[in-house]
């Protein structure tokens, strides 16, 4: 059973939701933008309160990269794979990152700060290498920027 | 004085903001009268932070600026780069797409009417709905998303299927590498999306649409959100659109990362609550869509390439183009170029021209090695192929496709080998498990690859029969495509996968 606050926290979330046409993935969105990820006993509430089945609403979260069923670090820090990131240099970007952190994808550091994830296209694929920091997109990431943003994060 | 600092996240990847900051501050303390308005990009990535200052003359850039820039920026010391609009870059290209693109306010809705915003959509209000397919179909438009589906015969569908909800869903999940398109036209130029949504809306007498956007793109979800909630006070959306008694509005909703979610009938299960699995067709979305009923799905180009059909006119646009591809095409210029960034230009330019002239050759200065056109799924062009001409029919003709129109160039130093592998693990981890082909053939393409990497020359024949089953034998286009950029990698670039062999032995 969820505590008193995930309830209420879900129960506000879920009304937020009425009547919209489709309404899992705005919902889940909301409950990770809130709780940070999305524990297991909230999925029979949204499972209930949706009337499809707990199978159902894990299937979903599962299926798509952006769902997270443990926390992440602190900060999330995402680096683009795509190739025309690669074709600026990539895959040493990453190779170094994996260094720095000690983690290898979807990693988390020992002591929390950062998750390391790989993104298939940010859009930036004129001024790569490219990378998000918690939703914030940052172009251009040589060697330099990726020890910055690691040292600001607290890696 | 007028000064324009871009908010589009490639200009804010590179610190226009801190630009944009640095511009207020230095200002407030030399008590200069300064608006700073933010505009969208003009498309020329290589530049950005372009900051531009209005004269009498027109617009001056300067570029690249940072923030340590603006005392000379406000003093008048800093080199500009002349006027914007006279440009090479600039002159160059035929905007109608993008005409206003880096040009307004992006949620300046007096400034988008000013540059000839809602022109397209008070002539649609006036005209019937099997008018206005016609028009788009006249006008020749494709798909821009990559199908290259005409956008009216598509239309023309909806409007003759009968029922009580009809949708209209924009796909905005603008996955593939290379690409970026969708992604500066939302956050430059939003309502230019909402009007053709409308227009889209009005045609086929759908009264509820969806932008179906990717969690990558933060900015331009909250450009769009915004912009819906401006256009729903202008009465632009709603119950009464201008006035003309018919009914529109939209949402926005955001994808959660699966690149599969792209394919039109993935897009409308994830938008539905559902695993973003591929439907078999048929039934088309046009008449089995979202929530099983008739449902235009379109891309973010095209539809935000019908306002400037409606006011031009179908036969100024399709009078630009070459055979069959009418109209312009923005072409995305990415990967290891010198100038990358957005060209819009009438089909039919020659690849090279925009690799080794627009694009200025690659940033490292080695030689061009290959040009991966079309997003993941696209093949690699080699130079023996840089005369094809920018078109539909003709880059299928040599083997390729166009897709989203995004080119990502690549250096000597590439090795082509690891790129097919590349091709093949992306399909492996995005597939969405639905058909064997993609999932599992996806996985034993880059065991395959592997053992050619290892020198396992037995090991060639048998890519090309997995290649082949995962072409005829997939669902939809991430199982059927993965093998163009996988076997234009092993037929153009033959060193690379024989190199490997004689090393290994």
């Amino acid at each position: 059973m969820a505590d008193a606050q995930t309830t209420e926290t879900m129960t506000t979330i879920l009304a937020q939701h009425v009547g919209l046409e489709g309404p899992l993935l705005p919902i889940l969105h909301a409950v990770q933008a809130e709780l940070g990820f999305i524990p297991g006993d909230v999925v029979q509430m949204i499972a209930d309160h949706l009337n499809i089945t707990r199978a159902e609403v894990h299937g979903v979260i599962t299926f798509y990269h952006d769902f997270r069923n443990a926390p992440a670090g602190k900060h999330i820090v995402k680096i683009c794979r795509a190739e025309a990131c690669q074709a600026v240099g990539a895959n040493a970007l990453s190779e170094r990152a994996f260094e720095k952190l000690g983690v290898d994808w979807h990693g988390t550091t020992a002591n929390g700060a950062v998750t390391l994830e790989p993104v298939y296209c940010l859009g930036l694929c004129a001024c790569g290498p490219a990378a998000m920091v918690d939703g914030k997109v940052v172009g251009r990431v040589d060697h330099a920027k990726l020890d910055k943003i690691l040292a600001e994060a607290g890696a | 004085m007028k000064i324009y600092v871009p908010l589009d996240s490639a200009a804010l990847s590179l610190g226009a903001n801190d630009v944009a900051d640095a511009i207020v501050a230095h200002a407030k303390d030399n008590n200069l009268d300064v608006t700073v308005i933010r505009n969208g990009t003009r498309g020329m990535i290589w530049l950005e932070p372009l900051v531009e200052i209005e004269t009498d003359q027109g617009r001056v850039g300067y570029g690249a600026v940072e923030a340590s820039d603006v005392p000379a920026l406000l003093d008048g010391t800093l080199d500009s780069l002349g006027l914007v609009e006279d440009l090479p870059w600039m002159k160059g290209q035929t905007r109608l797409t993008f005409q206003r693109c880096g040009v307004i306010d992006p949620l300046d809705l007096a400034d988008y009417e000013a540059h000839g915003g809602l022109a397209g959509l008070r002539n649609a209000i006036a005209m019937t709905p099997a008018g206005i397919v016609e028009d788009v179909t006249a006008s020749g438009l494709r798909g821009r998303g990559g199908a290259g589906f005409p956008t009216g015969i598509k239309w023309n569908t909806v409007l003759g299927a009968k029922a009580d909800q009809k949708y209209i869903v924009c796909n905005a999940d603008e996955g593939d590498s290379g690409t970026f398109a969708d992604r500066m036209i939302m956050e430059g130029d939003p309502f230019t999306l909402i009007e053709g949504m409308i227009i889209a809306g009005l045609a086929v007498e759908a009264t509820k649409g969806y932008v179906y956007l990717r969690s990558e793109y933060p900015d331009a979800i909250d450009m769009m959100e915004k912009a819906v909630v401006l256009a729903r006070g202008a009465g632009i959306l709603g119950a009464d659109v201008l006035g003309s008694g018919r009914a529109f509005d939209m949402e926005i909703r955001v994808g959660a990362g699966a690149y599969v979610c792209g394919e039109e009938t993935s897009l409308l299960n994830s938008l539905e609550g559902k695993r973003g699995v591929v439907r078999a067709k048929p039934p088309l979305p046009a008449l089995e869509g979202f929530l099983g009923k008739p449902t235009v799905v379109n891309n973010v180009i095209s539809l935000a390439t019908v306002p400037v059909v409606l006011e031009k006119g179908a036969q100024h646009y399709a009078d630009f183009g070459l055979g069959r591809s009418k109209g312009t095409i923005p072409i995305q210029i990415a990967g290891n170029v010198k100038f990358g960034g957005l060209y819009e230009t009438a089909f039919g330019m020659p690849l090279g021209e925009l690799v080794d002239t627009v694009a200025g050759g690659t940033l490292s200065g080695a030689p061009v090695k290959a040009v991966q056109v079309g997003g993941p799924l696209g093949a690699y062009m080699p130079r023996d192929k840089f005369d094809t001409p920018f078109g539909y029919e003709e880059f299928d003709g040599q083997g390729g496709l166009i897709g989203h129109a995004g080119l990502v160039v690549f250096d000597d130093a590439t090795n082509m080998l690891g790129m097919a592998r590349f091709a093949m693990e992306f399909c492996a981890v995005e597939s969405c498990g639905k058909c064997t082909p993609c999932r599992i053939g996806a996985v034993r393409g880059v065991e395959t690859i592997d053992r050619i990497g290892k020198g396992d020359a037995d090991a060639i024949p048998l890519l090309e029969d997995l290649c082949e089953t995962m072409k005829d034998g997939s669902l939809c286009a991430l199982g059927g495509f993965t093998p163009y950029p996988v076997l234009s990698a092993l037929h153009n670039f033959p060193d690379d996968f024989a190199t490997q062999k004689e090393a290994a032995e």
